[in-house]
């Protein structure tokens, strides 16, 4: 299992990155940390005639504080966001899915923007950009547009980037105050791909919910914020009978597909059970929570 | 047409080499097959197993899943670079060979390697943490009780240092 043949270059810089991918268009690939798209050129399901590799482009490593929340650049490892204090005091949700995300050797190499754009629907980073409403910087040739999770996901590992287009940041919101967040998933083993996965946040105001949010993976063709199961709780006491009612309306909604590893009919059940658990944890996060500032 | 040759100057175990590299070389290949350290296993070539685990610049990383031209100018510790010949052995290496935390030896080099960073990161790790800074790592021999052992013998033995 060896790629085949393909030209390479390494840009330093955005701009470069765009001319490159101006002039190839369809035939080249980005090559971010890899820990996607190299198995997929070793094992041969692509065979770009060029790579252009963004890993020296400096400019797009960051992570700061921006417009009331977190800023963080497209090339930024997956292990410095789990590592970062800023990141654990403001999108706390981030940091709690941050783990799962492939091993720590992975998570070494990977790149915040390179999970964001490969756009697997089993992946956490994209049910956490959708589930806090995360804004997504695209810059192409025609000048740079900012996309929600909605916007940017179209379907299974595609996103509605043009190839001639980047992702170069993603913002966060800095958690509210009275919030807690939950990041829960279910993988046969630990590193794998979770079957399912659910994104919970709860703010409350005087112990009733005030606004909800979830997102889930592995139960659609991209992540799935299940915004009824979010409207039902508001105004409620989050006690188990309304948590409950809202876990229950997430599998009703879900309409996952079968394959190898689940059933759809499993992962139903497993879209409730990690619905309510992580709507819990949230709960009670929320109750303990701080005021946040950036 | 071929895609023309690179060159690249990488440190490897303390030793700079120049090479010229095809674009499509992985680096676990370039360890093995242009340097001769045939130390670094490959398994699965597609990140799964862990067996070609390497540092690269201090981290543990897949070297199937990096390009040897990406290498260039970069810091990699294989795990003959742990100790040299001739050399007591490293301290992780010393606890596997006193806790009989290897059978056949083939995922050793690689969990040796994660275990570096993983003692590096937190010295003194419990059990919990232990087996999950090495669940990148796979071992079809031992059972993995051992392992889990020889980590934690590996802890005191560099707290001695």
């Amino acid at each position: 299992m060896k790629p085949a043949a393909f030209e390479y270059v390494a840009v330093r810089t955005t701009e470069e990155a765009l001319a490159e991918l101006a002039r190839d268009g369809q035939d080249a690939r980005l090559l971010a940390g890899g820990q996607s798209l190299m198995p997929i050129l070793n094992m041969r399901l692509a065979t770009p005639r060029r790579l252009i590799d963004i890993n020296r482009v400096g400019e797009l490593a960051y992570i700061r504080a921006h417009d009331g929340g977190v800023a963080i650049g497209a090339m930024t490892r997956q292990r410095a966001v789990e590592k970062s204090a800023l990141v654990a005091r403001c999108v706390p949700l981030l940091a709690d899915a941050m783990p799962w995300v492939g091993h720590f050797q992975i998570r070494n190499r990977g790149t915040i923007g390179g999970s964001l754009a490969h756009a697997d629907p089993a992946a956490e980073l994209p049910a956490v950009a959708a589930c806090l409403d995360a804004r997504v910087t695209v810059r192409g040739p025609a000048g740079t547009r900012t996309l929600t999770a909605d916007q940017l996901y179209w379907t299974y590992l595609t996103t509605t980037l043009a190839p001639t287009e980047i992702l170069t940041e993603v913002w966060f919101p800095a958690a509210p105050s009275r919030t807690g967040h939950a990041w829960l998933e279910f993988a046969r083993r630990h590193g794998d791909y979770a079957l399912v996965g659910v994104a919970a946040a709860v703010m409350l105001e005087e112990d009733s919910v005030a606004e909800a949010r979830l997102a889930l993976t592995g139960v659609g063709a991209r992540p799935v914020r299940a915004r009824d199961a979010e409207r039902r709780l508001v105004g409620r006491r989050p006690d188990d009978a309304a948590l409950a009612d809202a876990a229950e309306r997430v599998k009703q909604v879900t309409e996952p597909q079968s394959d190898i590893h689940a059933t759809a009919e499993y992962r139903r059940h497993l879209a409730g059970v990690l619905t309510l658990r992580a709507l819990r944890l949230a709960v009670a996060r929320a109750r303990q929570a701080p005021p946040v500032t950036t | 047409m071929i895609p023309p040759e690179i060159a690249i100057t990488v440190r490897v175990n303390e030793r700079d080499y120049v090479e010229r590299v095809a674009p499509r070389l992985l680096l676990s290949d370039f360890l093995r097959h242009q340097l001769g350290l045939t130390g670094t296993h490959v398994g699965c070539e597609h990140g799964v197993c862990g067996a070609c685990t390497v540092l690269l610049d201090g981290a543990a990383v897949r070297s199937c899943l990096l390009l040897a031209v990406q290498a260039d100018g970069a810091r990699i510790t294989t795990v003959e670079g742990l100790a040299r010949d001739g050399e007591p052995l490293h301290p992780v290496q010393e606890a596997f060979r006193e806790m009989h935390g290897l059978q056949c030896g083939f995922c050793t080099p690689g969990v040796l390697l994660s275990a570096v960073e993983l003692l590096r990161d937190t010295p003194h790790p419990d059990d919990a943490t232990i087996r999950r800074g090495l669940a990148g790592n796979l071992c079809r021999c031992t059972g993995y009780q051992n392992i889990v052992r020889a980590v934690r013998r590996a802890a005191e033995l560099l707290d001695r240092r």
